[in-house]
């Protein structure tokens, strides 16, 4: 068993690299006509970036995406920089009318042209054998992971709570191979966000699949959409043996993965290819941040009855669903039973719940980081719907083109993504939904103040041993509640259930009941026969 | 302003403190030669097992008890002088004090085997334990068997720990069956064949007669009293119990017995010297509890209890119900009220076990009035409160099984047995009883 699980875990090591190795190789050449018609479609205007394209970079063979795209973002710096030094001229001049005209010339979209080029211009290897590329990536990756994985039905014994040595691995405390894991996350996010031309040869190898969903190439968000979905079933795989003694872990589970590969995947891509705006019907305002974005409200406008049903759908799932929801089930139903960032965490996330940090600091901080990102998030939106429905470029000062990109920037690729994800191995897998994503704060907010949901403390029998604290991926420090016999009511508490689960003494029990006496303060706990008379009268008086 | 001092900061000690501070603004020292900071005991084995670091363990964080003005002393108190109210420690130092509070716990019992105070042989209740058995059996190449003497709850954890480092355990247990003292046979029954399909050599029924060592001061092996057989072992586990850990008062005007002997209000017979926890022993059991309980919640109600004696309002230890709770391996185990191993001459019960070999309930009843004296659950958790104020109300076994649904503490989507365990009741009694659904109402009643 340990020999498959091994032999598992060379072959998953081994289609990781080809995967990472896949950017560095590939032929990259661009025929004149494939720049001919680059200039015409993206209106390029500048003379020295056409020279540039026409003369140095058409024609030319390179040895792998990155030199192109390099070559290509050259080009188009070498554009930018001769017109920044006219503008700077003309400005110093006073000249307005010749500064005002080179702006036309100028690139802004590098990122998306360099990426749009490389697309257009892959050859060799990889492109004319994506079908044997696919299976030494994700093909072997799957299936070493699976060998990896599946051993342990065997190897960890009889169904039951699966925590040994996770103290003791590099993995999984923080040593070495976490901070590898760490690194290589953070580099993937990072091209994926802000260098997507470098991962052209990925979706290469998804453009079958692709088509075939939704008639188009794959794009890097693809690549993202498929692996994410990839992912989340080969960890729910070890989620099902770990848990498979839990049945509220194992219909968690079930849900979120349904909800990722069909409402987050599938739906969308197949609208696509019905010339419909993709959506993710479950993806709420304000986590799905840019659903009044003027591009987003002007493609649902033109997209007819569709169209106009999700924007409907989009306004009353924030308004009048979530919040119902989180009254009669808690925000569970939403973060850990069907939200995509939540699905990645309870699976691929699992193994490092533990880094949540417990602190009474890192609450407070919770509390003001989590806050300001859901007033950001309201600000922009009402920055945006005001320049959209009035005309204007700017509301109290605020430019509404400014915000929508320090957010994207800030929030939805930084946060989001690289520290959200990227940092799972060290800071644990719920730093996003547990600092940073503004529906979980609306949730929190409902959750804390108006809701059924609760964990139930099971009188007396709390023995402080501090599972519960320590598996809880949102820092909460359960003990702290359980210990005195009061029930947990936070609004960060996602309900996945595994303070529960990994409780020696069958304290916690999540659980949907009556408003009265969800929270209950306690004086003495029970067991403690002490005269609760005597007692009342005593705390009159103290007070 | 008066200056309370704790010897101790195990729950016991620790709660009495946290209570004190509430209630009050003496000056409150706690001296313990343990750790720096409290932790839970209880969680000791986790570490071992690498589900969590020691820091872990420690409910407050290390700024709490700057905070609540509670002061730590580190040092090992060699004797008490309660005319001159003084501790001495070991480094020659001392402390007064005007309130005493002794909550000093346990200490693993040793009944003279030879060899036992081999540097291999331990038991498992400090931290300094904890630390022992991480030198001593770190993998299963140091030791290549580990022998564990005494079927209880320290004994079956320590099986526990040792199983994650693949170490071979053989587990002598002195009664026949395990922890039959405590369990009825059927749950014990349930028991053995659980540790056995854990891989664990458990002896049942046999004693430890001594322990050899290999002429370098390490153990080399174990005789059974019985057979004569000799096992081959690195470490040795002794957890036939524990005893008040209470030697440095021996010479004091405390008066002790097996533990410090307390009145209900946890009073010593020295004015302002009290104790708690572990280590008290009434003069009389309380109701059909043993004088001595060395249970985590029993030393946190005494805490809560005498904190409101000394901050001015006399108030008895008065414990509630009998409750308890453990883990065997894979199997939860809780309790309310009581089930004792053999049937009292008046007693009913009846016993329900799913097919699975895992889960199992075993009530025990009045025969003659049919009322309810107590539950165990194994498999299946249930609500306290709900137990606790059926015992109060001195509900039937009937009324019990009818609202059952109640109790069922059960994480969510989790199978319910409830119309499985009364039907069976129903064939076994001749009665009629039908399940009644869970009632939010009746539970918060």
């Amino acid at each position: 068993m340990k020999a498959i699980k091994y032999t598992g875990l060379a072959i998953f090591i081994a289609a990781l690299s080809i995967f990472t190795a896949v950017l560095f190789i590939g032929e990259f050449k661009a025929s004149k006509d494939t720049v001919a018609e680059f200039i015409e479609s993206n209106s390029i205007k500048s003379d020295i970036l056409k020279d540039e394209l026409n003369n140095t970079i058409a024609g030319t063979t390179y040895s792998n995406g990155i030199s192109f795209s390099a070559a290509i973002k050259g080009a188009i710096k070498k554009s930018n920089d001769h017109y920044d030094a006219l503008i700077e001229k003309y400005d110093a001049e006073k000249n307005w009318d010749k500064k005002g005209e080179q702006f036309q010339y100028k690139v802004s979209n590098v990122s998306g042209m360099t990426y749009n080029l490389a697309k257009k211009s892959g050859s060799g290897l990889i492109v004319n054998n994506k079908g044997l590329f696919w299976w030494l990536t994700f093909g072997l990756g799957i299936l070493g992971a699976l060998l990896f994985i599946t051993p342990n039905l065997i190897l960890l014994g009889k169904p039951g709570i699966k925590h040994d040595h996770i103290y003791h691995e590099a993995a999984t405390n923080r040593g070495w191979i976490a901070w590898l894991v760490l690194v290589y996350l953070v580099c993937f996010y990072l091209v994926l966000y802000f260098a997507p031309y470098y991962a052209v040869n990925w979706t290469f190898i998804l453009d079958p699949i692709s088509k075939a969903l939704n008639g188009g190439p794959a794009s890097q968000w693809f690549v993202y959409g498929f692996l994410y979905c990839t992912i989340m079933i080969v960890m729910a795989v070890r989620m099902y043996i770990k848990y498979r003694h839990n049945k509220y872990q194992i219909m968690r589970t079930t849900s979120v993965l349904f909800f990722q590969i069909v409402f987050a995947f599938l739906i969308p891509e197949i609208m696509t290819s019905l010339n419909m705006p993709g959506y993710d019907f479950k993806n709420a305002f304000p986590l799905d941040y840019d659903f009044f974005f003027e591009w987003n409200l002007k493609s649902l406008t033109e997209s007819g009855g569709i169209g106009l049903f999700i924007l409907v759908w989009g306004i009353v799932l924030t308004l009048v669903i979530v919040p119902l929801m989180v009254y009669f089930f808690g925000k569970r139903w939403y973060c850990s039973w069907v939200c995509g960032c939540g699905g990645l965490a309870e699976t691929l996330g699992d193994p490092y719940r533990q880094h949540s940090n417990k602190s009474l600091n890192s609450w407070k901080l919770e509390r003001w980081v989590i806050h300001s990102v859901l007033v950001f998030s309201l600000v922009m939106t009402l920055v945006t719907l005001y320049c959209y429905f009035s005309g204007a470029e700017s509301l109290i000062g605020i430019k509404s083109q400014w915000i929508k990109d320090t957010y994207s920037f800030l929030i939805g690729a930084w946060f989001a993504g690289v520290i959200g994800t990227g940092f799972y191995p060290i800071f644990g897998n719920r730093v996003w939904c547990r600092f940073g994503c503004p529906l979980a704060a609306y949730l929190g907010l409902v959750q804390r103040f108006k809701s059924r949901f609760r964990i139930t403390t099971n009188g007396g029998q709390c023995i402080s041993c501090g599972n519960c604290s320590t598996y809880c991926e949102q820092g909460i420090d359960v003990r702290a509640y359980a210990q005195k016999g009061e029930n947990i009511v936070r609004a960060s508490c996602v309900g996945c259930g595994v303070c529960s689960a990994v409780c020696p003494r069958g304290v916690l029990k999540l659980e949907n009941g009556p408003e009265k006496g969800r929270i209950n303060p306690t004086e003495v706990l029970l067991g403690n026969d002490v005269d609760l008379i005597e007692l009342a009268k005593q705390n009159r008086q103290s007070s | 302003m008066e200056h309370v001092v704790i010897i101790g900061n195990g729950i016991s000690g620790i709660t009495a403190a946290r209570h004190i501070r509430k209630l009050s603004d003496k000056k409150i020292t706690v001296v313990s030669a343990e750790t720096d900071y409290f932790f839970s005991r209880t969680a000791l084995m986790y570490v071992y097992m690498g589900h969590m670091k020691f820091e872990h363990t420690q409910p407050y964080e290390n700024w709490f008890w700057k905070k609540n003005s509670i002061d730590l002393k580190k040092g090992y108190v060699k004797s008490v002088d309660t005319d001159a109210n003084t501790l001495l420690f070991a480094d020659g130092s001392n402390l007064t004090y005007d309130k005493l509070i002794i909550a000093t716990g346990s200490k693993p019992n040793k009944f003279g085997w030879p060899g036992q105070d081999l540097k291999q042989v331990q038991g498992l209740y400090s931290k300094q334990d904890l630390d022992k058995l991480e030198a001593n059996a770190p993998d299963n190449t140091v030791c290549k068997r580990a022998v564990i003497v005494g079927g209880g709850l320290i004994g079956i954890e320590m099986a526990e720990m040792l199983r994650t480092r693949d170490i071979p355990i053989t587990f002598l247990v002195r009664e026949d069956s395990f922890w039959n003292g405590v369990l009825p046979q059927q749950e014990s029954n349930m028991l053995n064949k659980h540790i056995v399909d854990h891989h664990i050599d458990l002896r049942l029924g046999v004693n430890l007669k001594q322990i050899n060592d290999d002429g370098n001061g390490n153990v080399k092996s174990i005789v059974i009293a019985e057979t004569d057989e000799e096992i081959e072992c690195n470490v040795v586990g002794l957890t036939a119990g524990v005893s008040p850990n209470i030697d440095f008062i021996k010479e004091s005007k405390i008066e002790t017995g097996r533990g410090v002997k307390v009145n209900r209000l946890l009073e010593t017979n020295i004015n302002n010297v009290y104790a708690i926890g572990d280590c008290a022993e009434q003069h009389e059991g309380i109701g059909e509890r043993r004088p001595i309980e060395a249970v985590w919640y029993t030393g946190r109600m005494m805490g809560e209890a005498l904190a409101r004696t000394i901050c001015g309002t006399p108030t008895e230890y008065k414990p509630g119900h009998w409750f308890n709770s453990a883990k065997f391996l894979d199997i939860e185990y809780q309790t309310y009220g009581w089930v004792w191993a053999k049937p009292k001459e008046n007693e009913g019960r009846f016993y329900w076990e799913h097919s699975d070999g895992n889960k199992c309930i075993h009530i025990n009843y009045d025969k003659n009035s049919k009322k309810f004296i107590g539950i165990n659950n194994f498999g299946i958790r249930m609500r306290h409160e709900v137990f606790d104020r059926w015992l109060t109300e001195e509900r039937s076994v009937d009324y019990v099984l009818e609202h059952l649904k109640d109790a069922n503490f059960d994480p969510e989507f989790y199978s319910q047995y409830e119309k499985e365990i009364v039907a069976k009741y129903n064939n076994e009694n001749n009665t009629n009883i039908k399940v009644k659904s869970k009632s939010w109402k009746r539970i918060f009643a």
